[in-house]
């Protein structure tokens, strides 16, 4: 069979990762190497991967067939092997195909974003490792292989969000990303290693786990369950480990649309439903994703509302979008995740590629109101930008509809009354803020500095187009029965659905009319406050919500500080006067005894000859009374 | 028999002790002596009483090795003092002086002192 194709999946991005990097070093060091030579190679990985995928997600039409391939035995620890395994079942060639699909995307418009940047190649080189970093979480066929994409996924996003490392504050950025991250996968490990010492025994692939799963003691199931899902959260920025997402956008933009929109912060996502047989088990833990999910939706949402960066207002309502991919994979429905997960990369990339047109045509502002009026400079990227708006609002038919409408289906079928409301009260505010950033950037009439704007040319604009396609029609794949249509989403990963609910046709039309009058009332709030805005003075705001709840004073008076406390306790007492005394007086006693010694070799003929007799008389002394 | 045993022994012993302050006295001479030639001297005293030991075994034990081997000795000595006075009228053409002292070429003392 054809299965190490499965490998090249993965390595494809890896090589060319490689190669970016030697050429960029070649590069700076020798001869430069033409921009077009980075493009080709950057580009053409993630398509070439895509094709890949492709092939694979064919042969998987209308079979249940799990394509399995060991690449090489990577540990072998006294009988107990580890392989460089790759799965592809039905979830992760879905996955790999919107990665592999949105990532080229974005890589194409990453290439006109940065084309004048001086680490071209570097950027590209981070971008594909990323890529190759996403695929192998993905592709992998045991927790530890998933762990080592989890990890370079970490580490590539910690390298791009410090890629203006001139720049202390974006190093800081980077810097919080990867040390909450750090928090999580202590997590992640922890559920491994329980994991391991209890269900290991018979092979630690997914597929022998599942087997090895039911003999499992129940307590330790919700540990683990929960421990998996503190890494979930660090990764995809859910409370309280969410600090991170906001700060990650000191990083270029292309890097917030691939990494901090459509791929990375899904991962925690995609964990929770590769690891369904376990969250099967433990609907109790489920439950408390689900409601840590609803919480930062909502939570997100309301800070969303009073920000005024373009970029923070995107990554809040990443966050609240991740909340409710969270409800859904928390109650079982890991099909409505993933398909709000696959509807999501295609206007969340979007988003964040129009936000980074407009900022790029606006000779880097970000300030939403000191835009405005962008409407008829930027038609096509308003229009990209409009249908991205309306698919995330949650009106049909775009993609955010039938994906949130299924989210809030399930939150309701399963008798959570409390998170469905906190999923309605959620979509308003989506509503809200969304079309607040629409009406200020494209309508509003403030932008009265009639500077020519950057001209923006067609590497950035044709992906905008190709994913406004996408987050129009994206949705249909996941049409309910009720309209007509085939729910082709939850057939295709129908095989471990946990719970079919149940809900009268009638329920249905009503919440589906709750959505839309949600949606509706949340855009008619924006549109009465918003539209054609006239914002001769930049509005200042304050107050609790403008100050993000405080949240990061909190965290850096209780935790930051109380560690940064403890560090300079050990830096400036324990190192000063516990470690420096002992290895310093270590060599101190060396010097002074060589010192004292050297006095010995004194050019003395005489003496040294006497200290020879000395030593001879010693050594017979001792041969002759011990040794007879 | 047995009387001659006895005095056999009582004369190895003389030797020995001979033998032992002949070997004290070059020692003696050799760490409290600046001069070269003295030096010398006193290193071929020491040798000859590490000879006389040799000697004094090889009769008590009738045996002849010991007697090869002061044999040896003394044909080394000889070959040697041949290089040692030869060495000592190139360092005392160097020097100008007999004083062991003076020669201190390879001392480490400063550097040691760094």
């Amino acid at each position: 069979m054809s299965n190490f194709l499965l490998a090249w999946i993965v390595l494809i991005p890896l090589l060319s990762s490689a190669a970016l990097g030697l050429m960029y070093l070649f590069s700076i060091k020798i001869v430069k190497i033409p921009n077009i030579v980075f493009t080709l190679i950057g580009v053409s990985a993630p398509f070439a991967s895509f094709w890949i995928a492709t092939t694979f997600f064919l042969q998987m039409i209308g079979n249940s067939e799990i394509f399995l391939y060991k690449a090489y035995r990577w540990l072998g620890v006294d009988g107990y092997d580890i392989d460089m395994g790759f799965m592809a079942d039905k979830l992760s060639i879905f996955m790999v195909l919107f990665i592999t699909f949105v990532g080229g995307l974005i890589h194409l418009y990453a290439s006109g974003y940065m084309k004048n940047d001086d680490g071209y190649g570097k950027f590209f080189f981070y971008f594909n490792l990323f890529i190759a970093s996403m695929l192998l979480l993905v592709l992998a066929d045991s927790p530890i292989i998933m762990f080592i994409g989890w990890e370079g996924v970490g580490v590539c996003s910690y390298f791009l969000i410090s890629y203006y490392y001139e720049d202390e504050k974006n190093v800081q950025a980077g810097n919080k990303a990867f040390i909450a991250n750090r928090v999580g996968d202590l997590g992640f490990i922890i559920a491994m290693i329980t994991m391991f010492y209890y269900a290991g025994a018979n092979g630690f692939d997914y597929i022998n786990l599942e087997a090895s799963m039911a003999s499992v003691p129940p307590d330790v199931l919700t540990f683990i369950g929960l421990a998996l899902f503190v890494g979930a959260i660090g990764k995809s920025a859910q409370i309280p480990l969410f600090v991170w997402l906001p700060d990650a956008m000191a990083g270029p933009t292309p890097v917030s649309a691939l990494i901090h929109a459509a791929t990375m912060v899904t991962a925690g996502v995609y964990m929770v439903a590769r690891f369904h047989f376990l969250y099967d088990l433990i609907p109790d833990v489920g439950l408390i994703i689900a409601y840590v999910g609803a919480f930062s939706a909502l939570f997100a949402a309301v800070i969303a509302t009073k920000q005024t960066d373009i970029k923070k207002i995107l990554a809040y309502s990443t966050m609240s979008q991740l909340g409710y991919m969270f409800i859904a994979v928390g109650l079982g429905g890991y099909s409505v995740g993933i398909f709000h997960v696959f509807t999501h990369a295609f206007f969340k990339a979007l988003l964040f590629m129009g936000a980074g047109a407009v900022i790029v045509a606006l000779h880097h502002e970000q300030n939403i109101f000191k835009m405005g009026g962008m409407k008829n400079k930027t038609p096509l990227v308003y229009f990209t930008m409009l249908i991205a708006t309306l698919a995330i609002a949650g009106i049909p038919p775009f993609a955010g509809f039938f994906s949130k409408d299924e989210i809030l289906l399930t939150a309701f079928g399963s008798g959570e009354y409390l998170i469905w409301i906190m999923g309605v009260v959620t979509a308003v505010l989506t509503a809200y803020y969304m079309f607040r950033l629409l009406f200020v950037v494209f309508h509003g009439s403030n932008y009265k500095e009639e500077r020519k704007l950057h001209a923006l040319n067609k590497s950035i604009t044709m992906p905008l187009v190709i994913l406004a396609m996408g987050s129009m029609f994206a949705g249909l794949i996941g049409v309910p029965e009720l309209l007509g249509g085939h729910n082709l989403i939850g057939i295709w990963l129908s095989d471990w659905r946990n719970s079919s609910l149940h809900v009268a046709h009638d329920t249905e039309f009503i919440l589906m009319a709750v959505n839309i009058l949600a949606a509706i009332v949340g855009i008619s709030i924006a549109y009465k406050k918003f539209f054609k805005y006239d914002m001769k003075i930049v509005p200042q705001y304050e107050g609790m919500i403008w100050n993000k709840f405080y949240i990061d004073e909190i965290y850096d008076r209780f935790i930051v500080q109380k560690i940064k406390k403890i560090s300079i306790f050990i830096s400036y007492k324990v190192d000063v006067n516990i470690i420096d005394m002992v290895v310093m007086g270590l060599s101190r006693s060396f010097i002074r005894g060589g010192h004292f010694i050297s006095k010995l070799q004194n050019a003395n003929t005489r003496f040294y000859a006497f200290t020879m007799l000395i030593g001879i008389s010693v050594i017979s002394t001792y041969l002759i009374m011990v040794m007879r | 028999m047995q009387e001659k045993e006895a005095l056999m022994a009582d004369s190895l012993l003389s030797y020995i002790a001979l033998a032992m302050i002949l070997f004290s006295i070059g020692f003696l001479g050799v760490i409290a002596r600046k001069n070269i030639f003295i030096v010398y001297m006193s290193i071929e005293l020491m040798l000859n009483a590490i000879n006389l030991i040799f000697i004094a075994l090889g009769r008590y034990y009738e045996s002849m090795q010991p007697q090869v081997i002061a044999l040896i000795i003394i044909a080394i000595a000889a070959a040697e003092a041949a290089v040692f006075l030869s060495l000592i009228v190139v360092l005392y053409r160097k020097k100008k002086s007999l004083n062991s002292d003076v020669f201190n070429v390879l001392n480490q003392k400063d550097a040691a002192h760094e």
